[in-house]
């Protein structure tokens, strides 16, 4: 099974409630929440991608087993996906080198659905092998790193992320508490870490959006004071 | 470096060239990227539809082979899924059966009994079918295990064996079990889904037609059960296919069958999309349209958001589309699916350009022609955006070599889609960009004409071309209307739309025709309408019509009558006593209606040849997906159908009947049509119901949009704010605040009485008779011209007192006698006053007389405040003898109306007389006096330049226009001067300060020529009393008086146009301007427009209880005020009242409009802003220091945008904010 995180529209919606909280602690719990669910809907989205799609008309049962195969893993992800988003502002305050390219929502969902589009060509297009298919997406995610961060934090925050994340589920694989569907273990292995490195650089991208609006009202409590 | 910089310096000046090029023509660039979007697009109509829809291939039967593998299809028609076997051969019986011919004897259950019976013998006929050695075993399509989710359908469909699917599959295809069923129709009924079902049900997967024709149902009319017996071949074997047909055939010929045999129709299955691969889809989608949303909310600063929005996303798809079809025209066939990458290609290719070309075309001086904006955005971001494409360009090219095949297509695309959106972006938006800000510009000028024209300061700005001169005003009272380019209707949308809507009447019409349409279509399709009914009345009459009907027949014995009272009071029931079951039969049959003795006729058509054409299209994939077979991009072939017909004896149909049979029969339909009709009675009502409640919610949403305002109460209960709490409207929104200080010009002693100006300058006149110009611009006080009688010295007072006295005495007698009530007061007024005269004589100047004289008669404000307070007290009279508060109100712009008494009552003690009207033009101040004296005074030097005593009366109106002066008498008369000055006119001077060139000239005499005043002309009665109003402008002097007319005079020649007759009341107010708009308002409340060429009345409106006391026009509507302080907004042209707005108590009569739009108002201390489209108040500005000010009584716009009032005795310079001009 494919576990990644990746954005929703929800975040937008919500947005400019944000800039109404005022107490700093009730402003993180609630961007958690926002990475959290959307991590959460990510993952879910991306393992339906990752369904085999062979079977075209699929028993009414197909789709809660989908979703009960592993339950865990969802909220594994979002949990993973809203620590990655707070820990990235968290970080660029402490390097002291604001985000500064491109922070707006547009730019993020671009972000979004290069992400959905990265995993999109991992599970759909049929490669010749699996140097082929890795050299493709760290490729791609490299681009999207280039295209939307260009930070040197997220570079190394992404790479960090990527092998710790794989190691996770090779550890998890070896113990049996989960298994891939697909019997080509290479091939998982092959796209998993890039995939971790979009998701995490995309992650990290709406985490910097959010705290955008936590940095505005300050600076709008700052100027009224 | 300095290739690069060469190379940015040529981009930029390539863009700048190319940005002046699309501003300049931009129709003719519309159209050509227009013509080449559609030239790109034309190959896209070759390309297959998208669509999920089966798609067939036919193939003749005799030559059939199994097409092959490998070999590219070299027949063109062969479609290319046409290879290899098919996932099955499909072979269908169809069985037509009846029970014929149809015996009396019969019950509805027969219908479809022992047909449905015979099922099996054919089944059996066909699973034992043998062609030389092969059993249809060896050649069918065998089935393993249904789907692990399909156990309810166990028992019913086949497992482990042949796909043979037939009716038979409800009884497990076994006799027995169906004899001993007692009820077919619950047993095929139990498994239907509940609810909306869009996908092939079990019935229809069974029976293998719809389940209408099926026929199996107790109210077939035509009696004939039509079923398949579906049966799925595995490979395809022509002898033994052949050879079934023919033992069918002849087992149960079907005689007037011609159903043609010879073609195979091969069935492909487009790949379905499931929900599971929907959700990823749908997810795209959504992330999609939010990067749309969130880009396009960057547009600002544009006329039209939307407009520029729709403009960019068609950018992105046209050139998407351009890409696909110019790749396929390049023969490379997408196959890629479409719905899958589209949003990835738009992300990809991205908005991001255009948006970024709008924001620096934005942000570029707004002083600029519009040409020169676009260029200059164009060329600033040009080195950005080439910067941007090359990157992104080269990113593809790295996509391009990653060898997979699906990456290097997208890869295509989307650098062909790049360079087609640059195309797009430069031709196509760029001139969109063009048209929107030229847009924005003309509206800019239109709103910002007339507030810009007389700011203060010229701004510093660079250049500013576009900016007209401000148009030139002749007098201060006309408005000057914007030119006709500029002029539109400024109504509020809704209004717009409603009167559309009331002027064309449409919904009446489209209500009237629809009706009529619908009951014409009522009579002419009606089954029980007029034909019937003329069928009816014909077949009555003939004799052949009793044969024809024979349920009179069945009815008469059941209903052995004669007796009138039984059948009068029993209802005749269907069912009088239960009848044993034998005699049931004969009732079901005299229930079976006017043909119970027709034989059910079985006739085989074109329609039955592919009876699966009219299934779902799931039909084939939902059969075989239950068994886990995926017809996506596969196909089956069809053969064509066996034709059966059987007919059954009634014998056999009764020997086949199950014991139940005849007892559930009839109970089973009566419940089930009462059911159906309960059901559809209730399906009825709740539409019904559903529709009422969502028209009503309809039309309160439609109220609501349309009227958020109260019409129908009397104004708009907008309360005047306080101090500090910013005015804002319904939606919550407040408009900016600037601070407006007014300028407070002090200098008179007592309450101002006349106002004039004529632009420059600013006339005011106080009941001390003191007359004081200031200049508008700064408020500075220019000149003093201090009363007269004072200045002549104390030895007059003993000549001059009396016979001012005399003279005003009678005057009041015989003017007003309705204003005669008051008379008792004066004495007491006067009683006190005399010996207060020394005290005004020495200390007028420097003292205040409120406070030396507290709760004397010298306040005179505070008298009129009392006289006002006792009037506001006692009940409105009515009107023919006008209200005592007509005589304390003032007039607005009172320079020109009658003398209101208080200034009467200040006659006897003034020195010679008061200034009773008074008018300013060039530097020349005319002033009426009561005394009948026209003097012009020297606005700047303060000296009298002449004076005319030709007149006796008091001049109660001035009208100063050209070198004329119209004075209006109290006796009715009009006098008309000439203004001569004796002097070359070449040199009459040009005024007006440095700086201020663009305002236009006004000729001044200069203090060294002789100005002398002559009479001309003097109508002595032009009317029978007293003139209230007198107005000039366009060459046309109007007066209106008590004597309910009006009268047109030309001023050349003094020359009486027309008398307007039509109110029922004084004339209390005119309105006239430079296009012949004339209003009047008179003491009836009613407001007459007039026709000035012609001399006939436009329209005629009641707006106000009382006395109408101000009008001004503005190009759409027609403002009044009246004694009931309020101020009414008319639609000119309809004369509809658009709303109106309550003024403060006593400030009814201060009305002004600076622009179109803007309208101000004066309050208690305070004046206020209008929005005069929507009545909106935009914001209030104090005038004094104090919260509580004296009430506003008279107001003046000036030319410059700043408006004049009175405030007590002093005035208020108040300068409108430019800020006010952008709200709307």
């Amino acid at each position: 099974l494919a576990n990644d995180r990746l954005s929703g529209n929800g975040v937008a919606l919500r947005g400019p409630y944000i800039s109404m909280i005022t107490n700093h602690t009730t402003n993180l719990l609630i961007r958690g929440g926002m990475l959290f669910v959307v991590g959460v809907f990510l993952a879910l989205v991306l393992n339906l991608l990752q369904v085999q799609r062979n079977v075209t008309l699929f028993p009414p049962d197909v789709i809660s087993s989908v979703f009960s195969s592993a339950w865990w893993v969802p909220p594994c992800c979002g949990t993973a996906s809203a620590l990655i988003g707070l820990l990235y502002p968290c970080i660029d305050r402490h390097l002291g080198e604001p985000h500064k390219l491109k922070r707006e929502w547009s730019s993020v969902m671009r972000c979004v659905a290069v992400f959905v589009g990265i995993n999109h060509a991992s599970a759909k297009v049929d490669f010749a092998n699996n140097v082929q298919l890795s050299l493709t997406l760290a490729a791609l995610s490299v681009g999207l790193w280039w295209t939307f961060d260009r930070s040197r934090s997220g570079f190394g925050m992404g790479v960090a992320v990527a092998l710790l994340a794989t190691l996770a589920t090779q550890l998890l694989v070896y113990n049996g508490v989960f298994q891939y569907t697909s019997p080509d273990f290479l091939y998982i292995r092959s796209w998993l870490p890039c995939i971790f490195f979009a998701g995490v650089i995309t992650m990290g991208n709406i985490g910097r959006q959010l705290a955008l609006y936590e940095c505005k009202f300050v600076q709008e409590k700052i100027h009224q004071d | 470096m300095t290739v690069r910089e060469r190379l940015r310096q040529n981009i930029s000046a390539a863009f700048y060239r190319h940005g002046l090029l699309c501003a300049s023509y931009p129709v003719p660039i519309i159209l050509f990227t227009s013509a080449s979007i559609l030239t790109c697009c034309y190959p896209l109509l070759k390309l297959p539809l998208p669509g999920t829809g089966p798609v067939e291939f036919t193939t003749g039967v005799r030559d059939y082979s199994v097409p092959s593998h490998g070999t590219q299809g070299d027949l063109g028609e062969r479609p290319d899924w046409y290879r290899g076997p098919p996932v099955a051969y499909i072979q269908q019986v169809l069985v037509k059966a009846a029970v014929s011919p149809w015996d009396s004897s019969l019950v509805p259950v027969d219908v479809f009994r022992s047909p449905l019976g015979r099922v099996f013998s054919l089944l059996e006929e066909i699973r034992d079918h043998v062609y030389t050695d092969r059993s249809l075993e060896s050649l069918c399509l065998q089935v393993t295990d249904l789907l692990p989710g399909l156990r309810r359908m166990q028992s019913l469909l086949p497992e482990h064996g042949c796909l043979l699917v037939s009716p038979g599959n409800y009884w497990q295809n076994r006799r027995d079990m169906f004899d001993s069923d007692p009820d077919i129709l619950k047993t095929v009924h139990q498994h239907e889904p509940k609810g909306l079902h869009t996908s092939a049900t079990l019935k229809d997967l069974l029976f293998g037609v719809p389940g209408k024709s099926t026929g199996v149902s107790l109210y077939s009319k035509k009696r004939v059960v039509t079923y398949t017996i579906t049966i799925a071949l595995s490979s395809y074997d022509a002898r033994f296919v052949a050879s079934l047909r023919a033992r069918l055939k002849q087992l149960h010929p079907s005689t007037n069958c011609s159903l043609r045999e010879d073609h195979m129709v091969h069935v492909h299955f487009k790949e379905e999309i499931g929900i599971a691969e929907l959700i990823p889809l749908v997810t795209t989608y959504i992330i999609l349209f939010a990067y749309i949303y969130f880009s396009t909310r960057k547009i600002d600063m544009v006329k039209s958001k939307w407009g520029l929005a729709l403009a960019a996303v068609v950018t992105v798809l046209s050139s998407l589309l351009m890409s696909v079809g110019l790749c396929s025209l390049f023969g490379l066939t997408p196959t890629l699916n479409g719905g899958e990458i589209f949003p990835y290609l738009v992300v990809v290719i991205g908005l991001e350009n255009v948006l970024v070309l709008t924001k620096s075309v934005v942000s570029t001086p707004v002083d600029l022609e519009v040409k020169l904006r676009i260029a200059q955005g164009l060329s600033s971001e040009s080195w950005s955006i080439m910067k941007n494409m090359a990157t992104e360009l080269v990113i593809i090219l790295i996509g391009y070599f990653t060898l997979v095949p699906a990456i290097q297509e997208f890869c295509l695309f989307a650098v062909v889609g790049l360079v087609s959106d640059f195309f797009l972006q430069m031709f196509f938006f760029t001139t969109v960009l063009s048209i929107d800000i030229r847009r924005m510009e003309l509206a800019d000028l239109n709103r910002r004409l007339p507030a810009e024209a007389g700011m203060p300061p010229p701004k510093p700005g660079p250049l500013r071309p576009r900016e007209a001169p401000p148009p030139s005003r002749p007098s201060p009272h006309t408005i000057t209307l914007q030119a006709p380019a500029f002029r539109n209707l400024r109504l509020p949308k809704r209004l717009r739309v409603v009167y559309f809507l009331a002027r064309t009447r449409l919904a009446q019409r489209i209500i009237m025709v629809g009706t009529v349409i619908w009951i014409g279509i009522l009579v002419y399709t009606d089954p029980a309408g007029l034909r019937t009914y003329l069928a009816a009345q014909v077949s009555e009459q003939s004799p052949l019509g009793e044969a024809g009907l024979p349920p009179h027949l069945g009815v008469a014995p059941v209903f052995p009558g004669g007796d009138p009272t039984s059948t009068l009071n029993v209802l005749p029931a269907p069912e009088p006593t239960p009848l044993p079951e034998n005699q049931s039969q004969g009732h079901g049959e005299a229930r079976s209606g006017p043909a119970p003795l027709t034989s059910p006729q079985i006739t085989w058509g074109s329609e039955d040849e592919e009876v699966w054409r009219r299934l779902s299209f799931r039909y084939w994939p939902s059969l075989f997906s239950y068994y886990n077979i995926t017809l996506a991009k596969r196909y089956i072939s069809i053969l064509p159908v066996i034709p059966v017909t059987l007919h059954l004896s009634p014998q056999e149909a009764i020997e086949t009947r199950h014991p139940q049979d005849t007892q559930h029969a009839p109970r089973t339909s009566a419940k089930t049509t009462e059911l159906q009709a309960d059901l559809t009675l209730y399906k009825v009502a709740a539409l019904g119901l559903f529709a009422g409640v969502l028209l009503v919610l309809l039309l309160f949403c439609l109220y609501r949009v349309l009227c958020p305002r109260n019409y129908g109460q009397n104004g708009v209960q907008h309360g005047r704010r306080r101090r500090g709490d910013l005015p804002c409207d319904e939606y919550g929104y407040s408009p900016p605040v600037s601070e407006i200080s007014p300028l407070l010009l002090r200098g008179h002693s007592m309450d101002i009485e006349c106002l004039a100006n004529d632009g420059m300058l600013l006339a005011s006149c106080c009941l001390a008779g003191q007359i004081r110009v200031w200049d508008a611009q700064t408020g500075d006080c220019l000149t003093v011209i201090p009363n007269n009688g004072y200045e002549l010295g104390f030895g007059d007072y003993s000549l001059l007192g009396p016979e001012a006295r005399n003279a005003s005495t009678p005057i009041m007698d015989n003017e007003h006698p309705l204003r005669r009530r008051t008379t008792p007061v004066r004495p007491a007024l006067f009683g006190d006053q005399p010996d207060l005269t020394p005290l005004i004589d020495t200390n007028f100047g420097e003292v205040p007389p409120s406070q030396m004289m507290p709760g004397c008669g010298f306040d005179f404000g505070e008298l009129v405040e009392r006289a006002y307070k006792e009037h506001e007290a006692s009940p409105p009279l009515p009107f023919p003898p006008s209200p005592p508060a007509a005589r304390q109100r003032r007039r607005s712009l009172g320079d020109q109306s009658v003398a209101p008494p208080e200034q009467v009552l200040l006659a006897p003690w003034d020195w010679d007389s008061s200034v009773w009207s008074m008018e300013l033009r060039g530097n020349l101040i005319a002033a009426g006096r009561s005394s009948g004296k026209l003097e012009l005074w020297d606005a700047v030097e303060g000296s009298l330049r002449c004076c005319n005593e030709d007149g006796s009366s008091g001049i109660t109106a001035l009208a100063f226009l050209n070198n004329r002066i119209v004075a209006a008498r109290l006796n009715g008369s009009l006098d008309f001067f000439t203004v001569d000055i004796h002097k070359p006119l070449g040199l009459l001077q040009y005024r007006g300060p440095p700086g201020r060139a663009s305002l236009p000239p006004s000729p001044c005499y200069s203090s060294e020529d002789v100005i002398s005043c002559q009479l001309t002309r003097s109508v002595q009665c032009a009317h029978q009393k007293p003139i209230t109003v007198l107005r000039a402008a366009a060459g046309r002097v109007v007066t209106g008086s008590q004597d309910h007319t009006v009268r047109v005079y030309r001023l050349e020649d003094s020359c009486c146009l027309f008398t307007l007759q039509g109110h029922a009341g004084g004339i209390t107010a005119i309105y006239i301007d430079q296009t012949m708009v004339l209003a009047s308002g008179g003491q009836d409340g009613a407001i007459c427009l007039w026709d000035v060429l012609t001399g006939s009345r436009v329209s005629h409106v009641y707006g106000h209880r009382g006395d109408v006391t101000s009008l001004v026009c503005t190009t759409s509507c027609v403002l009044s005020s009246g004694l009931d302080d309020l101020i009414c907004i008319w639609d000119r042209s309809t004369g509809i009242k658009l709303y109106s707005i309550q003024q403060e108590v006593g400030c009814g009569a201060s009305l002004g409009v600076i622009s179109e739009s803007l309208l101000v108002t004066g309050g208690q201390g305070c004046v206020s802003f209008w929005d005069l489209n929507y009545g909106d108040l935009l914001q209030t500005v104090y005038l004094g220091q104090s919260g509580e000010g004296q009430p506003v009584r008279q107001l003046l716009v000036l030319d410059n945008a700043a408006i004049v009032c009175d405030f007590g005795s002093e005035l208020s310079l108040v300068y409108v904010p430019s800020v006010l001009e952008k709200l709307d």
